[in-house]
């Protein structure tokens, strides 16, 4: 039963219209998958009996011939969408407890097409990291990292901050996962765990009951093991809600009936700014060599300029932090999670402690960047003077698409790194996000798939971005890049 | 942009997070790499641009000024750290 762990999601779909297996069977091998997967550290909330149920509902559907999009595949949730009555931390210490009396709208879609919950996985704190480090409840390990058959000998980040996302699915304990993205959330994780995942549009995938990070740029999206998975979870979890006000109200196409790996006659960008110092050149080959694939199976290739590139990562750091500082206020010990009182203290003093005790301290920097980029005499200098930068970078974006159809970019500028690694200095772990910040502040829908395999054996993504909503031409060329990458390494550790 | 000791307890008073003083120098010093990090925006001539709120191809909608939805005191309450007769948020005392 256990190389049920191993198919894809539209595999599994196949194999239960077919009648080869239950949702149930299929369930029970994940729930198994994710007990002995429990050295990965990535499950805040262990969910078995939500699942079962769930799976047991999804096998009455294929029954009756009712089943939907996504009936009966197990999902892990990350911890940062509210899920009616279970434990929802944000792998924050401040939300201890914390019980929503409510279903996000994301993962109640997902809910509706069938999906199964099989837990909450962990983060980097309120989804502010690259690395999962961040996580109040400790590391998670990536399951590329050395593994002797009982235990790491050499640990590695799954990425952040979805990486206890993308750590389970690179396990094969779950067939997929959500992630959101702000900065590079889904993309980053997915390159250093050798899956894929795609942040669509703002506004494609409605944020009401996600807890909010940077609400400008946060956007939800799947990670899955195959680009076909990713349109799948995606067609389920997209569309409009009058709850999130930003949440575009136009029809979702259907991107799993359309997805092809046609790239004929379509015009890729080779942003000539992405060609940074420091780069490790397997990474620039690699990239070249996605060019080939492409230009082999008919596109055309086109060296284009975004000529404020070098800008976007510090536009993110003051925008980021400053909705992050207003944001993270509502945490204050009175309607929620952890309250730290002061014996004779006042309302201030308990603020005070409980936000002292609650955040960690690159959520406390971050509140502190925010903070002051937003307060009286420096607003224009910070703040509005970064808004005008996120201008002309989403401009630049623009004068871009009317030439090419798509671009091509590596998605990260490493391989996964070993735990502790850029922690000395907070700037070098944010460069980390280098080539996936631009396109989240221009709002742009993007993907990561894997590419191949650095020299030290471990994974490497190629990050593809489209215009506003063409989702179907992002999702086309990465199936391309995967029909040509033809990527089936595996990592070390994966489930029993 | 130097971030001193004072200025990382006048932003966490403002913030409303204890920052005891032995953490103060390292901040500072995390803050000021930040601040000159990001000063790099200053090469970029904005004149005349417009600051760019959102990524949101859409008007903020307006919806029809009626009561929707309510009478969940109960739930809301269910997360607080302490109640007062499960109808309000306790606090600590705010006046003598």
């Amino acid at each position: 039963m256990t190389s049920l762990t191993h198919l894809t999601i539209a595999e599994a779909l196949e194999g239960m219209k077919a009648r080869k297996f239950s949702a149930t069977e299929l369930t029970e091998a994940h729930i198994k998958a994710v007990e002995s997967s429990r050295a990965l550290n990535a499950f805040v909330t262990e969910t078995p009996e939500i699942a079962r149920a769930q799976a047991k509902a999804s096998d009455a559907k294929y029954a009756k011939g009712e089943a939907g999009l996504l009936e009966g595949i197990p999902l892990a949730m990350k911890d940062l969408y509210c899920t009616k009555d279970v434990l929802t931390t944000a792998s924050s210490h401040i939300l201890d407890g914390f019980k929503p009396k409510y279903e996000s709208t994301v993962s109640g879609n997902l809910w509706k097409a069938g999906a199964n919950m099989l837990g909450k996985v962990a983060l980097d704190e309120f989804a502010m990291g690259s690395s999962t480090t961040t996580n109040y409840y400790g590391n998670v390990i990536n399951p590329w990292s050395k593994w002797n058959g009982k235990e790491f000998t050499e640990k590695l980040v799954p990425g952040g901050s979805s990486g206890g996302s993308s750590a389970v699915i690179a396990a094969r304990c779950a067939m997929g996962a959500t992630g959101t993205d702000t900065g590079g959330s889904i993309r980053q994780p997915a390159s250093f765990t050798g899956i894929s995942g795609i942040k669509p549009t703002y506004g494609r995938c409605s944020r009401w009951g996600i807890i909010a990070f940077a609400s400008s740029l946060d956007q939800a999206g799947p990670m899955a093991r195959s680009v076909k998975d990713c349109a799948l979870m995606l067609q389920a979890m997209a569309g409009h809600d009058p709850k999130d006000s930003t949440s575009v109200d136009m029809p979702v196409p259907d991107w799993v009936k359309a997805l092809a790996p046609q790239v004929k006659g379509k015009r890729i960008g080779i942003p000539k700014e992405y060609r940074v110092d420091g780069i490790p050149a397997e990474i620039d080959a690699l990239w070249m060599k996605a060019a080939d694939w492409l230009k082999a199976a008919g596109a055309e290739i086109v060296e284009v300029s975004l000529p404020h590139t070098k800008y976007a990562v510090p536009t993110y750091y003051i925008i980021a932090p400053a909705e992050c500082s207003s944001n993270l206020a509502r945490y204050d010990g009175v309607r929620f999670g952890l309250r730290e009182e002061v014996p004779g203290g006042s309302l201030a003093d308990m603020y005070k402690a409980t936000r002292r005790a609650g955040f960690g301290k690159e959520v406390r920097r971050r509140i502190l960047v925010g903070t002051y980029v937003l307060s009286a005499g420096y607003y224009d200098a910070y703040y509005n003077k970064a808004l005008c930068v996120r201008a002309k970078i989403a401009e630049d974006f623009k004068k871009a698409f009317e030439k090419v159809d798509a671009l091509l970019t590596p998605t990260a500028p490493s391989t996964a790194f070993v735990i502790g690694a850029n922690e000395d200095d907070p700037v070098k772990m944010y460069l980390n996000d280098i080539f996936t910040i631009p396109a989240s502040l221009a709002g742009l829908p993007c993907m990561s798939v894997p590419g191949g395999l650095g020299a030290d054996g471990l994974p490497l993504g190629l990050h593809i971005i489209g215009k506003p909503f063409d989702e179907q031409t992002v999702l086309d060329v990465s199936l391309a890049l995967e029909e040509a990458a033809k990527f089936t390494a595996l990592p070390q550790f994966m489930a029993a | 942009m130097t971030i001193d000791r004072a200025t990382v307890q006048k932003i966490a008073n403002l913030a409303r997070i204890d920052v005891p003083a032995e953490e103060e120098e390292l901040l500072a010093k995390q803050l000021s790499g930040i601040f000159q990090f990001v000063e790099q925006l200053n090469e970029v001539d904005t004149t005349g641009v417009q600051p760019m709120t959102t990524a949101a191809k859409v008007k903020l909608p307006y919806r029809k000024d009626v009561v929707n939805d309510g009478g969940h005191a109960a739930d809301l309450l269910a997360n607080a750290p302490d109640n007062v007769d499960n109808e309000y948020f306790a606090v600590p005392k705010v006046v003598e």
